[in-house]
């Protein structure tokens, strides 16, 4: 019995300051990198991946959503304002009521979390790939009728390629925003970074929402970079033309 | 459906608790607009004369969108405390960057024949800013403010986590006002930006000299700077 409890004992405190934290974490001191250190690896990554895979399934899923939308859109006009009406208002929606709207039919889950994030992707998706679509060149495409193109083989060949840069960029800014969203999502229970935020600001122990919330930027930061990065990459031909001008 | 009915009753009941928090939600942003307004504005204008600084005034607004504003209230929370200050100055940090990079890309994007024109009639530089660039500056200096401002409202919710009061008092308090007070509290916000967003518009209008309007195409898209107006939002999100 005793020996189990030593057992126990050594496994360390599994809530930081219950008795056994360091001075500075027992007295909350402003900022306690002893705790950082020891609690990273099983309190703080995995809430980062959480919110990692939050962001990438509801961009996902918000990007196939909306890519196809403005497609049919851009074929069959009539599809653009509701679609453009149903998710600006979905848009103008604060998130913290979206998430709590959900609770009721989808639960303080996951699921209600990532409704609610695609359904914020929704917008910016939408208008930049429409946009992005609908700019292309008259020329270009009259260029490509002459050569025999079919409807499908501009579409694919022609206009898609062309409106990659505005693709790109509302790409990059759902991406962003979701990162954001997301931690607000941890009020309902959905993990993620945001979690150690409120439970930290719950608590009152700053070193944990504090260290959270220099993360959450970190991960936006360089989520925005990384997708910079993209963009170049995927359209090459947009600096050249900025090196010119 | 009943949900909304409620919402609306809740609004009926609770005249008094619903127009202090307003009250306290406009004090807010309005502290952090004007906060924002003084440091951004200037850097921008000035930038933008000179035509320098490009890659900090057009990144700015990047980097600004990319800062998830629960992290910022939480990191201000560990270093300035509870209440009305922490929430501001986190707020600033959201506002300045939109009002900066329209100003910048306000005034440098001023027609540069407009501007020698001025210079060969033998105005002085203080005058070719405050004379020509700055009148046509407007239109888009305000459609900075009207992002800003919008934006600074809907994150407004979020102060109630840092003791700043506000429209999140409610929203953030479902045991207390039920799901039917969030919705009215969300109704209210989205109500107050949609308001702010029409004056700014009608102000940006009004700003506009006779000789530029209509001239602009509106954007319809999230897209970058250099294209202006970019951060151009019509929400209500957090």
């Amino acid at each position: 019995m005793i020996a189990a409890l030593l057992a126990l004992a050594d496994e360390g405190p599994k809530i930081p300051d219950f008795g056994r934290g360091s001075d500075c974490v027992r007295e909350n001191g402003q900022f306690c990198v002893d705790w950082v250190v020891k609690n990273f690896g099983d309190q703080l990554l995995p809430r980062l991946i959480e919110h990692i895979e939050l962001t990438l399934i509801a961009v996902g899923i918000g990007f196939t959503i909306a890519f196809t939308a403005a497609v049919v859109a851009h074929r069959y006009r009539w599809v653009k304002t509701p679609f453009t009406a149903f998710s600006a208002f979905v848009y103008t929606i604060p998130s913290i009521a979206l998430f709590q709207l959900l609770v009721p039919v989808t639960g303080l889950s996951w699921t209600s979390a990532e409704i609610a994030l695609v359904g914020y992707t929704l917008l910016i998706l939408f208008r930049n790939t429409l946009t992005g679509l609908q700019e292309v060149p008259d020329d270009a495409i009259e260029a490509a009728q002459g050569m025999g193109f079919t409807r499908q083989q501009i579409l694919t060949r022609v206009e898609l390629p062309l409106a990659l840069p505005a693709i790109m960029a509302g790409v990059r800014i759902a991406t962003v925003t979701t990162i954001s969203l997301a931690t607000i999502a941890a009020y309902i229970g959905a993990g993620g970074i945001g979690q150690p935020i409120f439970d930290g600001i719950q608590r009152g122990f700053r070193t944990q929402f504090v260290t959270a919330g220099v993360l959450a930027v970190a991960l936006a930061l360089a989520a925005d970079g990384l997708l910079v990065l993209a963009q170049r990459a995927l359209a090459p031909w947009m600096r050249a033309r900025q090196a010119t001008s | 459906m009943n949900t909304f009915v409620d919402a609306l009753g809740f609004l009926r009941d609770n005249p008094a608790l619903i127009w202090e928090k307003v009250v306290q939600h406009l004090q807010l942003a309005g502290a952090a607009i004007g906060v924002a307004l003084v440091i951004a504005i200037p850097i921008g204008v000035i930038l933008g004369h000179q035509h320098r600084g490009s890659f900090l005034a057009i990144n700015a607004a990047n980097i600004g969108r990319a800062l998830p504003s629960l992290a910022l209230i939480s990191i201000g929370l560990g270093f300035l405390g509870v209440g009305f200050v922490n929430v501001m100055v986190a707020m600033v940090i959201l506002a300045v960057p939109p009002l900066m990079t329209n100003a910048y890309v306000a005034v440098d994007q001023v027609d540069a024949d407009a501007v020698e024109a001025a210079r060969g009639m033998g105005m002085r530089p203080v005058q070719v800013l405050t004379k020509v660039e700055l009148p046509l500056a407007l239109p888009l200096i305000f459609a900075g403010i009207r992002t800003a401002v919008v934006y600074v409202i809907a994150t407004g919710t979020l102060a109630a986590i840092a003791g700043g009061g506000g429209l999140g008092d409610i929203i953030f308090n479902q045991p207390s006002y039920h799901l039917s007070g969030v919705i009215a509290g969300s109704m209210v916000i989205a109500t107050l930006a949609f308001t702010a967003e029409g004056i700014f518009a009608v102000l940006q209008r009004a700003l506009t000299p006779r000789g530029i309007r209509g001239r602009e195409p509106e954007v319809d898209a999230f897209i970058e700077p250099p294209v202006a107006d970019v951060t151009r939002a019509e929400t209500a999100r957090v």
